[in-house]
């Protein structure tokens, strides 16, 4: 009935496991709780789970990334603390089995739980806006992306609770995640986790690069569109060409698993390599789909609290394009020690390195863009400032490791992951943060406070400095990564100040909880009335904060980069259209976040061998799909009357913010 | 609009720093007390060009590190908003001149590095036998779990967990697997290579100082990886002929039956000398992969992988 399932794969006897799931439990039901006290599960229900709005489905995305942030750093801090302690005779609070899943989880959830529905939830929000539209290509695949994006991340939480998860690290590199080395359970909720979530990704991908080739304002060609829309589009293509490889090795690994097959087993023909090719011809681009995205939202930051244009916008431009060509070329450099000709390894080194160049040409892009600025410290604009220098140092760990030679040495050392980590930390994830303090008042209306804001970003940069840089120094000493314990005393004071860092950036991430509660509280004090708090250069600012449903009453014209500065500067921003039009909009539908259940029990059923489970919810998943598309009625419309209503509201909000409104435009008949 | 404090900092930040620069110090104080960089200490010609690769490689890197601290700290302090009499160009969006340096640079650089990478990649590849007087002598590695076994063919003897090679002799290491994949690393001697079942991988080192060398697994390979660690021992050939001596008084030989009890996993696994070694044993375990699961002799796959974890303790 129940498969392999049985009562005792619930981990009752592992104290650490049972506190974490019951801390779990604890915040779920607190959640569930306050909705029901407070008599919001039809609001919920109505406003957001079941919305087609870019923008809501944008905000879920970004929930989901921090309450996976909030995992998987709970995974890196027992990481910490267990190095800090295990050496010689010690053995640290984690038996070897449970670590060796905690770096897996934590591998795994980082990217593809936290990094990926933060850029992605930062797109949806803004993508649109930039481009001046008023939703996605197609809204009703954002939904079933997001969805099938959080039924993966359940299907991870639940591995917590129910069997194990894989110990073979995130890269779940075979032999050793065979059926023969990993009979449990661990690997399959890793297959199926990335499975979801990665067709969830495929189509983000599909969905973004067709809003962005054929969804822009009249006037905004290519190379008008703001730097932030530019690298998701270019982000939408990695997804589209890298994400199909993984889900076709996870899915060989799975035909190994699950029918005997032999693709990448030791015996009967199986060959490790194939896996090692195609997991990373997805896991190199990945790096980029991750950092792209950041890369664009510096570019704004940098460019809006400078007080000035980008500078070389074409050169930053081509260089995302080279980067995003060049991420395809460089896979084999995750192992040069595998054993490659001299030829092999010398030609995937040098592609690797030229990465550099278009990466250096950004860099100081930025710098020059703020050359001759008025450089405003806000916290978006702090965490662009360290991450420049920052990333500079990362990158040249990583044209060091991109050496064969170089490589052989610090291959699989704590050298390659303080590289890492040194890359996506500051180049991804302080560029998510400061996109996310960024569009905050945006998409809400209002500030986040600053103070704590800055607090946060000082404890993330300390801690990340002591967190990561003595791992440099352990690799150089030889020490080698995912180690639950080690003989060598040398390498504990380093490890220690490393757990210390760790220790800062969990006061850092406790400083972005407070600041976000205290935001709520006293967010009529930064309220933004005037959808531009930051005196910004793109679209986005030009409508209200948050956004009218429809984004924009009428669609506005462009007329080069930094289009709304430029209507600022021409005084043409805020003027008043003679008259509206009717807009369709898509219609609700709670089929997104069923199909997302129905997927989550899918995922289950397979993991578990539950056949008839994973029968009946994939044929209900295809009926879901069927009705879906078979019906016609997917618009509703919003009334000129209405949009007036809404639009004078926003005339009188500006006027009593001070902003005096202009008059009729040309603009009226375009919509 | 802008709210007033905006570019005020949180007053309580310096205060943050002073503890956090302390501890940094700390942190490089300890880096030059007596604590080994075993990666940047060679005690062989191959590991000795690496290091030399890689201080050329860091003095390219930082002619782009020197100027991007510099313009970052510049730019930051001349044009903060605070300062009124810095010029304000709000509008200068580009010069070619610069442009074209921003792009030729760090392509420079880039080209440079190429070349360099180009020829040592060469140099270093470690599938290529190194030049000596001295003939090479041949140890074939087997990554156990989780545990390194060396056969010396020539000699017919067997170590677990001690690798003796003679100085100034080049080595020819025949890599394979009899688990899942590992990584055989020497790191005072040279670069890593992976050992993969089924499949022989090579690397040719040679030591030129004797003493007692750390080596290490450094793929994750399961529960007892922390522990699969061996000495290397690189000695005087007088010295390695008696360790050669003292292998062979050992009462242990190494047929197929005692391979399959040494390959059962474990951790920890005492240095064990084997007075001879089954004929092509290496081969032997190469090749059961290729016949399948079915081969009779040798067990694909050790009975009790997944040991408890009481067992690696």
């Amino acid at each position: 009935m129940f498969g392999k399932l049985a009562w005792q794969d619930i981990p009752f006897d592992e104290p650490i496991v049972m506190a974490a799931v019951a801390m779990m439990l604890l915040g779920a039901m607190t959640v569930l709780g306050l909705i029901t006290y407070f008599h919001k599960w039809s609001y919920l229900w109505k406003h957001w789970l079941t919305s087609l709005d870019h923008k809501k489905i944008g905000v879920m995305y970004i929930v989901l990334a921090l309450i996976m942030l909030l995992r998987g750093f709970a995974d890196a801090i027992m990481m910490r603390s267990q190095q800090a302690l295990a050496v010689g005779a010690e053995q640290g609070f984690l038996p070897p089995h449970h670590y060796d899943q905690i770096f897996t989880a934590h591998g795994t959830i980082m990217i593809i739980f936290m990094a990926m529905p933060f850029l992605t939830g930062l797109m949806n929000i803004v993508v649109p806006l930039q481009l001046g539209k008023r939703d996605v290509a197609f809204p009703f695949m954002n939904a079933l992306s997001l969805w099938l994006t959080v039924a993966g991340a359940m299907l991870m939480m639940l591995s917590l609770a129910v069997g194990e998860f894989s110990t073979a690290g995130w890269s779940g590199y075979p032999p050793y995640s065979e059926i023969q080395y990993s009979p449990g359970v661990g690997v399959d909720y890793w297959i199926w986790v990335l499975m979801l979530s990665g067709a969830g990704s495929t189509m983000t991908g599909i969905n973004f690069l067709v809003t962005i080739l054929s969804h822009r304002a009249p006037g905004m060609t290519l190379m008008r569109m703001p730097l932030f829309s530019w690298t998701a589009l270019c982000t939408s293509i990695l997804m589209i060409l890298a994400f199909p490889a993984l889900t076709v090795v996870t899915a060989l690994l799975g035909l190994d698993r699950y029918l005997g097959m032999h693709f990448f087993t030791n015996a009967g023909g199986g060959n490790l390599m194939n896996f090692a090719n195609l997991f990373w011809i997805w896991g190199h681009p990945e790096v980029y789909i991750v950092i792209l995205p950041a890369f664009g939202i510096f570019s704004e930051v940098i460019s809006t609290f400078s007080g000035k244009r980008l500078f070389g916008y074409a050169s930053l431009v081509y260089a995302t394009l080279a980067i995003a060509f060049l991420s395809f070329t460089v896979w084999l450099h995750h192992f040069f020690t595998m054993g490659a000709s001299a030829n092999v390894n010398a030609v995937f080194g040098i592609a690797t390195m030229i990465i550099a160049v278009p990466t250096g040409v950004k860099i100081f892009d930025w710098l020059l863009t703020m050359y001759r600025g008025r450089i405003r410290f806000t916290t978006p604009m702090l965490w662009t400032l360290a991450f420049l220098p920052t990333f500079a140092v990362g990158g040249s760990a990583g044209v060091l490791l991109a050496v064969p030679p170089v490589d052989f040495m610090m291959h699989n050392s704590e050298f390659l992951v303080a590289h890492f980590h040194n890359m996506l930390i500051p180049g991804a994830l302080f560029g998510f943060l400061a996109g996310y303090s960024y569009w905050f008042p945006k998409a809400f209306g209002f500030r986040l406070n600053e103070r704590w804001g800055q607090l946060a970003f000082w404890h993330w940069l300390v801690g990340f400095y002591l967190a990561f840089m003595p791992l440099y120094a352990l690799g150089l000493m030889g020490m080698p990564r995912r180690m639950q314990h080690y003989g060598n005393p040398d390498w504990q004071p380093l490890l220690i100040i490393a757990a210390i860092g760790a220790l800062l950036i969990a006061i850092g991430i406790g400083c972005l909880i407070v600041q976000l509660a205290l935001s709520i509280w006293k967010r009529h004090e930064t309220a933004d009335p005037t959808g531009d708090p930051w005196d910004g250069r793109n679209l986005e600012w030009a409508t209200s904060s948050p956004p009218p449903v429809y984004n924009f009453a009428v669609i506005p014209e462009v007329g080069g980069t930094d289009a709304f500065m430029e209507m600022k500067q021409k005084s043409t921003a805020y003027s008043r259209p003679a008259r509206y039009h009717d807009i369709y909009l898509p219609k609700n539908t709670a089929i997104g976040i069923f199909f997302g259940g129905l997927s989550l029990l899918f995922g289950f059923g397979m993991v578990w061998h539950i056949w008839w489970l994973t029968m009946i919810c994939g044929l209900s998943m295809l009926a879901s799909l069927a009705v879906r598309s078979f019906g016609d009625d997917h618009e509703y419309r919003i009334s000129a009357a209405e949009i007036e209503r809404i639009e004078d509201r926003r005339f009188r909000q500006l006027e009593a913010a001070g902003i005096r409104k202009s008059g009729p435009t040309n603009l009226e008949g375009v919509h | 609009m802008k709210a007033r404090n905006i570019t005020k900092l949180p007053v309580s930040y310096p205060r943050l720093m002073i503890p956090a620069i302390l501890v940094m110090v700390v942190m490089v104080t300890s880096g030059c007390s007596p604590v080994e960089f075993i990666e940047l200490e060679p005690s062989g010609p191959v590991a000795r060009d690496i290091d030399e690769l890689f201080w050329t490689t860091v003095s390219l890197m930082s002619m782009v590190l020197v100027p991007v601290f510099g313009m970052t700290v510049w730019f930051i302090w001349k044009y903060r908003a605070s300062n009124s009499q810095a010029p304000y160009a709000p509008d200068w969006d580009r010069s070619t001149m610069l442009e074209w340096l921003v792009w030729l640079i760090p392509g420079l650089i880039i080209a440079i590095l190429t070349s360099v990478t180009w020829i040592y990649s060469h140099r270093l590849d470690p599938y290529k036998p190194l030049k000596s007087n001295i003939p090479p002598l041949e140890i074939q590695v087997v990554a156990l779990d989780w545990k390194w076994l060396f056969i010396y063919p020539e000699q017919n003897i067997a170590a677990v967990n001690e690798l003796s090679v003679p100085v100034n002799r080049p080595i020819n290491f025949k890599i394979t697997s009899n688990t899942v994949m590992n990584s055989f690393f020497i790191p005072r001697l040279g670069g890593q290579i992976f050992a993969m079942a089924g499949m022989q991988t090579q690397l040719h080192l040679i030591a030129d100082e004797p003493g007692r060398y750390f080596g290490e697994n450094t793929q994750f390979s399961g529960r007892g990886f922390p522990y699969q660690n061996f000495v290397a021992v690189a000695t005087t050939a007088q010295n390695f002929n008696d360790w050669i001596e003292k292998a062979r008084q050992s009462p242990q030989k190494l047929d197929l039956m005692r391979f399959n009890e040494l390959a059962e996993a474990s951790v920890r696994h005492p240095v064990t000398y084997f007075a001879s070694v089954t004929p092509d044993l290496f081969r032997q375990v190469m090749d059961k992969f290729e016949k399948g699961p079915e081969s009779p002799r040798l067990p694909v796959f050790p009975s009790d992988h997944l040991g408890e974890t009481r067992n690696v303790r």
